[in-house]
């Protein structure tokens, strides 16, 4: 889905303001908000690309102006409701009122360590052999799809070189459908800073994005 | 103006002590129906605020202008040669390693979310995660540079990483003029959080001689260690 988080070479969002003295967390909540997403992630009630699409379809005046972890937390609220795990009445009342779903999974203390030192590699065995080459030209699709997705629309129509191939991954826009994994050919795609932004933006040498196989077709030599 | 600013006030207030009753609402009723172990969650939140952060990143670069051989690991199997520093999992399960040169300098960016190497440097900062930085650094680099106060050579070329799949990149910078005969734990502590982002330079030694008179000196490698 187009979106306002697909925010790669807008100019109107002002000065950077960096702080070199900055808290890891601004408020206590924070913290929880931070914890809560990543412990109830275990429960396998939704992947990491539903988590992802469900943030960035929030209503684009608050995703740019409510902060980082309200984002998270809005999201994480809309998840557990429509995963039928929290009624909007226990929400408001702060209680539990009606009988837990049974989850997959719930995280304990003791097991979080090895949890988080594990991750969840998304590397899958191919099925295919990859359809392109390092130094092959590609031209990125041209695709503007209703769901999820992983390809910025800075990229679109833009011709690059095959940089470097990743591996067979899961394929975010799919895995974000709730269809299943469907593991794609993943590339590092090298662009020319000017076929991007114009020959009066050549200072940034190049710009190099991470494409699925979906989203590339094959081009002649630029 | 000042009651402008007043009205401002107080509502960002309430803003937040409603965000805090909310946050810790839904914590007791994810509590009571079993779905979360809180214990779990202060774990989690002591390891990034104690344990998980910078110094991992730190650690990887200062070995890496240290040992050729870890280099040039570092940078076939990013992966596996942090792994074997004990540092891996979660936002960091597939990394890849950048490396500046006098030629080519390396920045770093997620323009649709926050991606970012957890492992080896913890979470973001908000400036990272940010509107301003995420849309900018793809398109005017140079200018994102210089509101981090980095001045390149003339003539570096910029190459702008975005992290779009769940690949994550980690830059590494060059190794500091004057800088032979310091220890790798010495090293360390010239690369800055910024400087493996992209959007800052390691410490000079002498900035780090300056650090040390107010730290204690007790990690201290070796007496002969200091610039």
């Amino acid at each position: 889905m187009n979106g306002v988080h697909d925010m790669g070479g807008l100019e109107c969002f002002g000065p950077i303001n960096p702080d070199a003295n900055e808290p890891l967390f601004h408020d206590a909540w924070e913290k929880r908000v931070l914890a809560m997403t990543v412990c109830i992630g275990a429960s396998g009630e939704w992947n990491l690309d539903q988590g992802r699409f469900t943030r960035e379809s929030l209503p684009p005046v608050d995703y740019l102006s409510i902060g980082y972890y309200r984002i998270w937390l809005t999201a994480l609220e809309r998840l557990l409701i429509r995963r039928n795990l929290v009624s909007l009445a226990e929400m408001e009342s702060g209680h539990s009122i009606d009988k837990a779903k049974s989850v997959k999974r719930v995280l304990r203390a003791e097991e979080l360590d090895a949890v988080l030192r594990a991750g969840a590699p998304v590397d899958r065995p191919a099925s295919s052999p990859a359809a392109f080459a390092e130094g092959d030209c590609v031209r990125i699709e041209n695709q503007h799809k209703a769901g999820h997705t992983r390809l910025p629309s800075y990229i679109r129509g833009h011709v690059g070189i095959v940089h470097k191939i990743h591996g067979c991954h899961v394929f975010a826009d799919d895995n974000a459908l709730g269809t299943g994994e469907n593991p794609q050919w993943l590339y590092n795609i090298k662009f020319k800073a000017q076929d991007l932004w114009g020959e009066a933006r050549r200072q940034a040498a190049f710009v190099h994005v991470d494409c699925w196989e979906p989203y590339l077709s094959a081009a002649a030599d630029a | 103006m000042s009651e402008d600013h007043d009205h401002h006030h107080h509502h960002d207030h309430s803003h937040l002590d409603d965000t805090a009753l909310r946050v810790r609402s839904l914590e007791t009723v994810l509590t009571e129906k079993g779905y979360i172990d809180p214990e779990a969650l202060n774990r989690l939140i002591d390891t990034y605020e104690n344990q998980v952060g910078p110094k991992n990143g730190a650690a990887v670069v200062a070995r890496a202008w240290v040992d050729e051989e870890y280099r040039q690991w570092l940078l076939k199997d990013a992966t596996a040669a942090i792994a074997s520093l004990d540092f891996s999992g979660r936002q960091g399960e597939h990394m890849v390693v950048v490396e500046n040169t006098p030629q080519e300098h390396n920045m770093v960016v997620c323009t649709l979310c926050s991606c970012y190497p957890w492992p080896v440097l913890g979470l973001p900062p908000s400036w990272y995660k940010s509107a301003p930085y995420r849309s900018r650094v793809v398109i005017d680099p140079s200018s994102v540079l210089a509101e981090f106060n980095v001045t390149l050579p003339e003539g570096t070329r910029i190459t702008v990483w975005d992290s779009t799949a769940e690949v994550r990149y980690l830059v590494l910078p060059m190794r500091p003029a004057g800088t032979d005969q310091l220890s790798g734990a010495k090293l360390a502590e010239l690369v800055t959080r910024d400087s493996m982002i992209g959007t800052g330079l390691p410490l000079s030694p002498a900035a780090l001689g300056k650090d040390d008179s107010h730290k204690n000196r007790s990690s201290t490698n070796a007496p002969n260690s200091q610039p």
